[in-house]
Parts: structure tokens; sequence; C-alpha cells
């Protein structure tokens, strides 16, 4: 393992990791709500009277997010690599993943470990596996 | 009121992910790629998160009601099945394979670019597949009491 020391960026992303723990606190202290992007979406599928409007506003709040941040600094360009079809195969393990699952990135990684749940760790501890066992697959053993 | 904090939470989450650098696939990529050249910066994201996170659900759980006096819904399943396992495992692979989770390619798509329309829209259709194929699993199974699967 070598670190790419001129990739690694340790003070932003904690500073952005702790506005991303802030944004966490306030949807559960103000909203009672937990801050899981997979099931904010996923809960608009079977629309409950008076549980919609929190979603898309939150949803909402997300895709406003580069307009606010190139408001006030310069956004970073983002760099999608994947194929289209990548994307579409991708799309759909995520989706079918986080719908079995009952969470993702934010919903175990975040929040389910400040919660200190066993079940989120597993969960966390199980989806890093596979997302480093396909990224050393698809870099180093199929090449490209 | 509800939707107004909720959209201050939404925007202040993906204002979050771009100052983390987390909404570029390529440097999620980079954190994933533990054999090649390794940025461990998503390690730092989650822990300034989750540090955030432990006080806020501390709170969270003595409490009943949200400030806005709303329930506070706290996840209550306690189990580990074979749907957490298999769905954390698959999620991984997707995750793996273009660099995107959820909140990431939202912030992507509210950025404008096209490959993140195509991730989300691929995303919401396995969602929507699983609904379907689980209350479908749940009908047959109540239309016809006692008869185990075929």
């Amino acid at each position: 393992m070598t670190i790419d020391w001129n990739a690694f960026t340790p003070w932003s992303a904690a500073a952005g990791g702790v506005v991303i723990g802030l944004a966490t606190a306030l949807l559960i202290l103000v909203n009672g709500r937990v801050a899981g992007i997979s099931g904010i979406v996923g809960g608009l599928l079977q629309p409950r009277l008076g549980d919609v409007g929190w979603r898309l506003a939150f949803i909402a709040g997300m895709l406003a997010a580069p307009l606010a941040y190139a408001a006030v600094a310069l956004a970073p360009s983002l760099t999608i690599d994947a194929s289209y079809p990548t994307l579409i195969v991708a799309g759909l393990a995520v989706g079918i993943g986080t719908r079995y699952g009952g969470g993702c990135t934010s919903g175990h990684g975040v929040c389910g470990l400040s919660r200190l749940s066993p079940r989120s760790l597993v969960a966390t501890l199980l989806f890093m596996a596979t997302g480093f066992g396909t990224v050393y697959i698809v870099r180093h053993v199929t090449g490209s | 009121m509800v939707a107004i904090f909720a959209f201050v939470a939404g925007l202040a989450f993906g204002v979050g992910l771009i100052l983390a650098g987390m909404a570029n696939p390529a440097k999620v990529l980079g954190f994933l790629d533990i054999a090649g050249r390794w940025d461990p910066s998503l390690l730092f994201v989650m822990g300034g998160a989750i540090a955030v996170g432990l006080v806020a659900f501390a709170i969270a759980r003595r409490r009943t009601a949200s400030a806005l006096g709303l329930p506070m819904q706290l996840p209550t399943s306690r189990t580990i099945d074979a749907r957490l396992v298999g769905g954390s495992l698959l999620f991984g692979i997707g995750w793996g394979l273009a660099g995107f989770c959820p909140g990431p390619a939202l912030v992507a798509l509210g950025a404008g670019y096209g490959k993140a329309a195509v991730f989300v829209a691929a995303m919401v259709a396995g969602m929507a597949a699983v609904d379907f194929i689980e209350r479908n699993r749940q009908r047959g199974r109540s239309m016809t009491p006692g008869a185990s699967g075929a």
C-alpha cells in the first residue's frame, strides 16, 4: 500500500465530514429523521400522506448544494470515468443493494455508526469490503 | 417548517460532500483503490461526520420528540440477516464500479452531470424493482396461506 500524498486531503475531508455531521444532527434533532440518503429517496416510492414533503425538500437541498457552493467558493469539477453501461449496472446494484440492506454510506456508515448500531457496523464493513474488492478487480485484475 | 429544515439539512449535507471532495467519483475510487496509490481522505470524512453524529444521536436517544415536536424516528431493527448482508455486499459492488453512492450522485446530478442522471435513474429503478418484488411476494403469501413457495 502506498499513500497518494498529492490526492490526500485530510483537512478538507474532515471539515466536510463535520458539515455532513451537522446536517445529520439538524435532521435528527429538529425533524426527528435519520439522514440516510437511500432511505430518503426510497421512501418516495411508496409515498405516505405527510411523509413526502420533507423528503423532496431534503433532496432539493442536495441538488441545490453545487449552486450554493459555487456562490461562495470555486466549485471543484467532478471526474466520472465510468461508461454509461457501467453507470447503469452500478446504479441498479446500488439501488437494489441499499433497499435490501436498509441503507448506504450515510444511513449505515455515518448515522448508524454514530448510533453505535451493530447492524450498521456489519453493513458498513461489508459494503466497504466489496467496494475495495470491486475496485481491485477492475483496476488490477481485469486491468483498465 | 419541517420542509424548510429538511431543505437546509440536505443543502448542508451536499455542501459537506463537495467540501470533502466526496461528490467526485474519482476521489471516492482513490479511497477504494487500496492496492494502488491510496487516498485515505474518505476515512477523515467519516471521522468528522461521526464525531458530530455521536453527540447528536446521544442527545436524540434521550428524547422522544424532536425540536419541532415530531416523533424521534430512530431505526429499531437490530436483526442481522441475509437481506442486510446480501444488500450491503451488492451495494459495495455498485459503489466500487462507478464511485457513486446515493448522496454524491444526487449532488453530481444537481451540478448538471448527465452521467449522474443516468446513475440516479438506474438506482431509483433498482429500488423500485425491489419494492415491486417484495410487494408481489407478500401478496403471493397472503393469497395462498400455508402454501410454501413453489
